[in-house]
């Protein structure tokens, strides 16, 4: 093996990287919380913020070394929990995974487990106890992110000498996480809907997002982060990171269009939640092809989730689950999208780059595997911290506003209120 | 005595307002209001799922008015709250039985 040195430019690059990934938590909290009726917008903002700050302790805990350990008897299946456990060996200012220090690099991958977790919570707005969320948050990223993550990321001999199946026996391409992030968290998202039930006066009260601006804001902040997760998944500062940066931009431009475009023609209007919504649904779509695919391709990517998550938004009505903000229209049906989109328009392997079908099969069943997996093993997640804790949270409490019940905060001063309130002498305050 | 109260279109609260005050009344409260007539709302749309609603943004205006002045009050607040389309408001009078002026206690008239 040829000796590794450092590079100061990838390092820089995956420096950058993850300080654009980190603002995707924001972004997703303000996405999320402007779609969310007034009386939940700080619990919907939390549960991104919980997620973040659970996961990442458990990350360096054990899940890195789950991800990315040897994989245990060769299985491809879980990395070795032991072989990394705190980071041992790798957290200090020596250590190289590739080119960069294996602290950017634990760093960086941390936060697409933190993310993952976080866009399930779209899915069960309004409705879940906070301390049963966090609880699943754990269980969800130790039981069925990591294994999937070490499916699609651990490649043989980068971190360790064995890795996924995804990644080197099957051959599915996932560059930044189509399947591992967005169909995982999609499949997690329906799952965890059927579990909680629908909200009260679901399909029946409109539950209007509360702040349009906060959600294009927030579409927003994620674009921009997306290039920290898309670019920095080459883990390096060169060309297949330029290459993912243009095409991220192209799929996700397209998918705005197109998204635009079904709503004129269905609803008669072209709606600022349309552009953001469209904009997600392209991010998504490009993530696990967009170092795999030309221009082109990314702009067809684009355009077909643009169209299809669109058309996805209703399906929840018509059968019924509560997925409150869209996380199966826009992460499932966004991340098949793209993950089977490669098999067609991918460079060299595509069907319609003289590559034949074998690469398209490879994508299905990686989209396919990942997808159930998630959605089983997250029912059974789901229902265990129902019965044990129970998940949601007391119908009065609900109709009330969850941010008062759980947070006991609420999220704007919308009125001078003070009439009526004082400070709570009795807490120990002395005026 | 005279209670005037006026639904009007936010928009137009200002024409009414520059109106009342030109003929020398000089006293008026005005609060949020919500509310539908004929017209019934309008319709929105969030990621294709339709919302009726019924509800439409209004401004009460309520004045205190003497007697001889009641009609020409009525018609100022017609005159500037008018544009012809639909959901304009409504403007109706109900009668009162006594004002009092907190800070010197007069009281009818004197208190308007």
């Amino acid at each position: 093996m040829e000796e590794v040195v450092l590079n100061s430019g990838d390092t820089a690059w995956m420096l950058i990287s993850t300080g654009l990934v980190t603002l995707m938590i924001p972004g997703l909290a303000l996405f999320y919380g402007g779609m969310v009726r007034v009386k939940s917008l700080l619990n919907m903002m939390m549960m991104s913020f919980g997620a973040l700050a659970l996961v990442f302790v458990i990350w360096i805990a054990v899940g890195f070394s789950l991800v990315f350990g040897n994989s245990v008897g060769d299985r491809g299946l879980i990395g070795d929990a032991t072989q990394f456990l705190f980071l041992k060996g790798l957290d200090n200012s020596t250590a190289l995974i590739g080119t960069i220090p294996a602290a950017v690099f634990i760093a960086f991958q941390g936060l697409f487990a933190a993310i993952t977790v976080a866009l399930i919570s779209g899915s069960i707005a309004d409705r879940a106890k906070f301390g049963a969320w966090m609880i699943f948050a754990g269980a969800w990223v130790t039981l069925v992110y990591f294994p999937v993550a070490h499916w699609v990321f651990a490649f043989d001999d980068f971190v360790a000498k064995s890795g996924g199946w995804i990644a080197n026996d099957l051959g599915a391409i996932d560059f930044a996480g189509g399947t591992a992030v967005h169909i995982n968290a999609g499949a997690a998202g329906l799952a965890l809907a059927l579990i909680l039930g629908k909200r009260v006066g679901f399909g029946r009260v409109a539950m209007r997002p509360h702040s349009l601006p906060l959600v294009m804001l927030g579409a927003a902040l994620l674009w921009v982060g997306w290039f920290g997760f898309n670019a920095g998944s080459a883990v390096a500062s060169n060309g297949t990171a330029g290459l993912a940066l243009l095409n991220t931009m192209a799929a996700t431009t397209a998918a705005v269009l197109a998204w635009l475009l079904v709503e004129k023609i269905r609803d008669g209007h072209a709606t600022s939640l349309g552009a953001a919504s469209g904009v997600v649904a392209g991010l998504v779509a490009i993530t696990p092809a967009c170092a795999a695919v030309d221009a082109s391709g990314a702009l067809a990517i684009g355009a077909i989730a643009g169209v299809l998550c669109a058309l996805s938004v209703g399906l929840k009505f018509k059968f019924g689950y509560d997925d409150s903000l869209d996380v199966v229209a826009v992460h499932l049906v966004g991340g098949i999208v793209g993950t089977v989109m490669i098999g067609f328009v991918g460079e060299e392997v595509g069907l319609f780059h003289g590559g034949g079908t074998d690469q398209l099969v490879s994508q299905i069943i990686g989209a396919a595997a990942v997808l159930a997996y998630s959605f089983v093993a997250t029912l059974i997640i789901g229902k265990l911290i129902d019965l044990i804790f129970g998940f949601r949270i007391t119908i009065d409490e609900e109709v009330e506003g969850i941010d008062i019940a759980v947070h006991a905060e609420r999220a704007y001063e919308l009125f001078d209120n003070n009439q009526g309130s004082a400070f709570a002498l009795s807490k120990g305050g002395q005026l | 005595m005279k209670l005037i109260t006026a639904i009007i279109k936010p928009a137009k609260l200002d024409d009414v307002k520059d109106a009342l005050q030109a003929a020398g009344i000089t006293g008026m409260t005005v609060s949020e209001a919500s509310g539908f007539g004929r017209q019934m709302g309008h319709t929105e749309v969030y990621r294709g799922t339709e919302y009726k609603v019924n509800l439409v943004h209004k401004v009460r205006l309520e004045v205190l008015v003497d007697e001889p002045n009641v009609e020409s009050a009525l018609d100022l607040i017609v005159k500037a709250a008018h544009t012809g389309s639909i959901g304009d408001g409504k403007v109706w009078t109900t009668a009162v039985d006594q004002v009092v002026r907190v800070r010197t206690g007069e009281r009818g008239s004197a208190a308007i």
